[in-house]
């Protein structure tokens, strides 16, 4: 017994398998972007535009050439390919020329030997602007009165979803108005490669992303290379959430690296990193949820409005999610819906942990609270009797066909027991305050609320996109048994993804040693590391190229060692009718390789109804918060959150909980302090000290509860649960503070003034009109500007 | 300026500007880069190390201050080949995701634990509550720093893991 429990290969699927990675972090020896270091290696640096609208009249170059230890300077002129790249539509400069449409837009960049030297010359740099009136107001953005950004105008994308009978009377109508702010991924680790220039006149890049294919699909056309030529391989990430899917320093640093035949690295600080990457759009609702008296949903009218700042990014994709999420995992026979992304002079926004969900979340669940108070029904009975289930339809017409346990996470999350009442003040140590170190109250005016919050979202691309995942796994004989490698393209940016392809590697092969191939362009495309599909994708490709290495290894066994009956692997071993026949290592005298590429099932755009089958499949989260407000001061403790996640199947439960837990703390971010301040399209809080993040002391307890339904016809039936926690933690918290203050509370983040009512609810006078447009697709679509990543998806 | 310093148990000596931050000296000069940077500002503890067995944020320091004084960094805390219990609790845990913050983290419990070997959940918070993480929410964190201090307060009990 003992004998076969040390045998037993361990860090299978379903276990909290130690992660892969963990010795090289623990160590301090894994190489992160900005570790990166290269003999006679440049510095980068990059001139940013002040101005959020400017056209650019000059730009003097010659002063910053002669700084001392300067090796070039380069302008949108020497692009030599290119000059316009983009993740979905190339419509974003490599460098501007004629005009700056966002304030930290990259107009000149530098090498030279040091960052100072480098910082020096980029201070060297005149250029002279022609300020332009800005458009910073989303819905400014959609008056034809306003300045145009583009050539097609200010309207990025506008979706129009049309399901049952739109004008459905209702018995109770609620309506409400909901603004989220925008806020920042801050990852710890800011963006940093580097590019070294290669005899073949093309260039190597190492550098921290989450997609590298599309990276290199969208830098070698500015290089005027081919793609062959511009190779990637990945630097140790320091998070992401969504910040590094568009582009950074990655052809600023190739330019400079071919420019001057010298390895440049660029690794930003914590400014430019603010400046230089995409946020979490900050979102405008109006919502209208009708209802029969006993509570059954009847329509839902909603409007979106999402600032996409100067450039597409992945601002069409999103407001294609947040348009479908909009009524909640509901059962809305009727509903008219529709989304709009514009262009503004803000800074881009793009990808973020939910990409669209987090900010219809707060809405459908306020709607969900006010119309629960107006039926007099509990309000966790109220989402029970009308959430989703397996064969439900969406208002996209899409039918619910795989695994769907809305009811086993509302109910996870609900009974769950609650904190303990707290000592009164007196007797509490001031640090358990509202305020906690600051030592700012003794505990007068505090109030206990209770929030509850439901979401779904999609995993994987949506909308037609065949973001597929390729793996190569090779099975080969090594000093202390069998090993198998496993190679793919895909991203692990820290949420654990890795540690999945080695247990999903151990299931299939029976094997316990994994290596991990770093991730790079020799392979085909893993897709992005996001949209939490990593799990499906690379456990899929993975899996499904462990399965022809295992029919492989069958085959050997059958004709050398000659087993017959049923094989099957288990520990190092090959099974014959489930006995012991041949050791795995007797039969790998050559190795054994297969190169494999999973595709999730096809979805389809949305017809000019709205209406398709757009989505993969789904995953559901519910949470309940607590909170503790001290409503003198406008101060919010969150005391607990419970936090139940629909996983599918827990490929490694420890990681899932990291997941929530790390979730859960960014949708509180987004609730009481996360937003990203713009002046005129400026950002003024450009730092730590500026932009909080949640520190230990604002974190709760957070109890992750796992519901486990299998999803049909995927691998494992495991769902990605990258999303889950940060979509409806936001929604939570603040129906927690709403519920303690008995305040509207509209808005997230939620401020002290808001707390104390010293500001007004926010509020719009109309629902914005529909702007005209051809159809559901991106403008730059009818515009014909060349496609970003679904090309890439399509072509292959 | 000349500055000297025993950094992990090794006297290093440098010749520097005056102006050079602690965190370039140990990231640069000595080319230690388990030392991270994550904000410039103070803010965040990425640089963590630990001068004198005293968590500071390196960011704040000038190199030449660090002139006669111990400096252990994470590259320290391997001992003799085998992971530092702070170092196994944090990877069985899963103490850690994408890690940048991870050497701060593990260098403070570190302070934490040789003072206080069993803390109370609310003691480990007090004391990792100048560092941010921006991935993990902090739960398995506390949890990691209060398995390492088991493990150091029952070395025996602990199968050290190897490195």
């Amino acid at each position: 017994m003992s004998t076969q429990l040390r045998e037993r290969v361990r860090g299978v699927v379903g276990e909290s398998a130690p992660r892969i990675d963990g010795v090289p972090k623990v160590k301090g020896t894994f190489a992160y972007g900005s570790d990166l270091w290269h003999e006679r290696m440049l510095w980068g640096a990059t001139l940013r535009s002040p101005h959020p609208h400017a056209r650019i009249r000059r730009i003097e170059v010659g002063d910053a050439v002669a700084a001392p230890g300067v090796h070039a300077v380069l302008t949108a002129d020497d692009v030599p390919g290119k000059k316009l790249y983009g993740l979905e539509f190339a419509d974003t400069p490599v460098l501007a020329w004629d005009r700056v449409l966002y304030a930290g837009q990259p107009v000149a960049i530098v090498a030279a030997e040091t960052p100072e030297l480098a910082r020096r010359a980029v201070a060297r740099i005149v250029v002279e602007y022609e300020v332009l009136p800005a458009v910073t107001d989303m819905e400014r953005a959609l008056d034809p009165a306003a300045p145009k950004l583009h050539e097609w105008g200010n309207v990025l994308r506008h979706v129009r979803i049309e399901h049952g009978d739109p004008d459905a009377e209702a018995e109770v109508w609620v309506e409400g108005y909901y603004e989220t702010a925008m806020q920042d991924q801050a990852p710890l680790g800011p963006e940093a490669g580097l590019a070294i220039p290669a005899e073949d006149g093309g260039v190597d890049l190492i550098v921290s992303t989450q997609w590298l294919h599309v990276d290199r699909q969208q830098i070698a056309p500015c290089l005027g290379l081919p793609e062959e030529k511009v190779r990637l391989t990945l630097a140790g990430v320091g998070g992401a959430f969504g910040s590094r899917e568009d582009l950074h320093m990655q052809i600023h640093a190739c330019l400079l690296a071919l420019y001057t035949n010298r390895p440049v690295k660029m690794s930003y600080d914590r400014r430019e990193s603010f400046l230089a990457h995409v946020h979490r759009h900050p979102s405008r609702i109006w919502m209208r949820t009708g209802a029969s008296r006993e509570g059954k949903l009847v329509n839902v009218r909603a409007r979106l409005l999402i600032d996409g700042g100067a450039f597409a990014s992945s601002s069409p994709a999103v407001i294609g999610n947040a348009t479908t999420f909009a009524a909640g995992p509901y059962e809305v026979p009727n509903a008219l819906i529709e989304g709009t992304a514009v262009y503004t002079n803000n800074p881009p926004c793009g990808a973020m942990r939910g990409f669209g969900a987090p900010q219809v979340c707060f809405a459908h669940e306020a709607q969900m609270d006010r119309l629960a108070r107006e039926l007099g029904i509990d309000p966790i009975e109220l989402r029970l009797m009308n959430a989703v289930h397996t064969g439900s339809v969406l208002p996209t017409g899409q039918v619910v066909r795989g695994s769907a346990p809305v009811r086993e996470v509302i109910e996870l999350a609900r009974s769950a027991s609650l904190p303990p009442e707290p000592e009164p003040p007196p007797m509490r140590h001031p640090m358990t305050l509202p305020g906690g170190a600051g030592n700012v109250g003794r505990g007068e005016g505090l109030r206990r609320g209770v929030g509850f919050a439901v979401g779904y979202k999609n995993i994987a691309y949506s909308e037609g996109f065949d973001d597929f995942h390729q793996a190569r796994v090779t099975l080969a004989a090594g000093p202390g048994g069998p090993v198998v490698e496993v190679h793919s393209a895909g991203v692990e940016c820290g949420q654990g993804f890795s540690t999945v392809l080695a247990q999903v590697a151990r299931t299939e092969l029976g094997v316990d040693r994994v290596t991990l191939h770093a991730a790079d362009t020799q392979l085909d495309s893993a897709g992005s590391t996001s949209a939490s599909r990593q799990t499906l994708m690379g456990g899929g490709a993975v899996q499904l190229a462990c399965a022809a290495v295992r029919q492989e290894l069958f085959d050997r066994a059958r004709s050398r060692v000659g087993v017959t009956g049923a094989l099957s692997l288990a520990d190092g071993w090959v099974l014959a009718e489930g006995v012991r026949a041949v050791e795995i290592a007797d039969l790998l005298e050559t190795p054994i390789t297969a190169t494999r590429t999973f595709h999730h099932r096809r979805t389809t755009p949305l017809d000019e109804r709205g209406q398709g089958d757009v989505h993969v499949m789904f995953a559901f989260a519910a949470q309940r918060a607590v909170v503790e407000v001290d409503v003198e001061l406008g101060l919010v403790r969150v005391v607990q959150v419970v936090s139940a996640i629909d996983a599918g199947r827990a490929i490694n439960p420890q990681a899932v909980e990291g997941q929530s837990e790390g979730g859960t703390a960014q949708g509180l971010g987004l609730a009481v302090m996360e937003e990203l301040q713009l002046r005129d399209g400026v950002i003024a809080n450009a730092s730590f000290t500026d932009y909080l993040i949640p520190t230990i002391l604002d974190m709760p307890p957070v109890r992750t509860e796992i519901v486990e339904v299998p999803e049909p016809d995927v691998p494992f039936g495991a769902k990605g649960v990258g999303e889950h926690a940060t979509i409806v933690s936001t929604a939570a918290i603040v129906a927690a503070i709403r519920d303690a203050t008995g305040r509207e509370l509209n808005r997230a983040p939620v401020r002290p003034d808001d707390v104390v009512g010293l500001r007004l609810p926010a509020s719009s006078a109309s629902w914005p009109p529909a702007p005209d447009v051809p159809g559901q697709e991106p403008l730059p679509a009818y515009h014909g500007v060349a496609r970003g990543q679904s090309a890439l998806t399509q072509s292959s | 300026m000349r500055v000297t310093v025993t950094i992990n148990g090794v006297e290093r000596t440098a010749d520097v500007e005056p102006r050079l931050l602690l965190v370039h000296l140990i990231r640069e000069v000595f080319e230690l880069t388990g030392t991270h940077i994550g904000c410039d500002t103070t803010s965040c503890g990425a640089c963590t190390v630990l001068l004198d067995g005293m968590p500071v944020k390196s960011c704040t320091l000038f190199g030449v201050q660090a002139d006669g004084h111990e400096i252990t960094t994470v590259e320290g805390l391997v001992q003799g080949g085998q992971l530092h219990p702070i170092q196994a609790a944090f990877k069985e845990e899963h103490g850690l995701q994408c890690g940048y913050c991870t050497p701060g983290m593990m260098l403070v419990a570190k302070a934490l634990l040789e003072r206080n070997p069993t803390p109370s959940d609310e003691e480990v918070r007090w004391a990792i509550s100048g560092n941010i993480c921006r991935c993990t929410g902090y739960v398995n964190i506390v949890k990691a720093i209060q398995a390492a201090g088991n493990a150091m307060a029952a070395p025996t009990a602990s199968a050290a893991a190897s490195a």
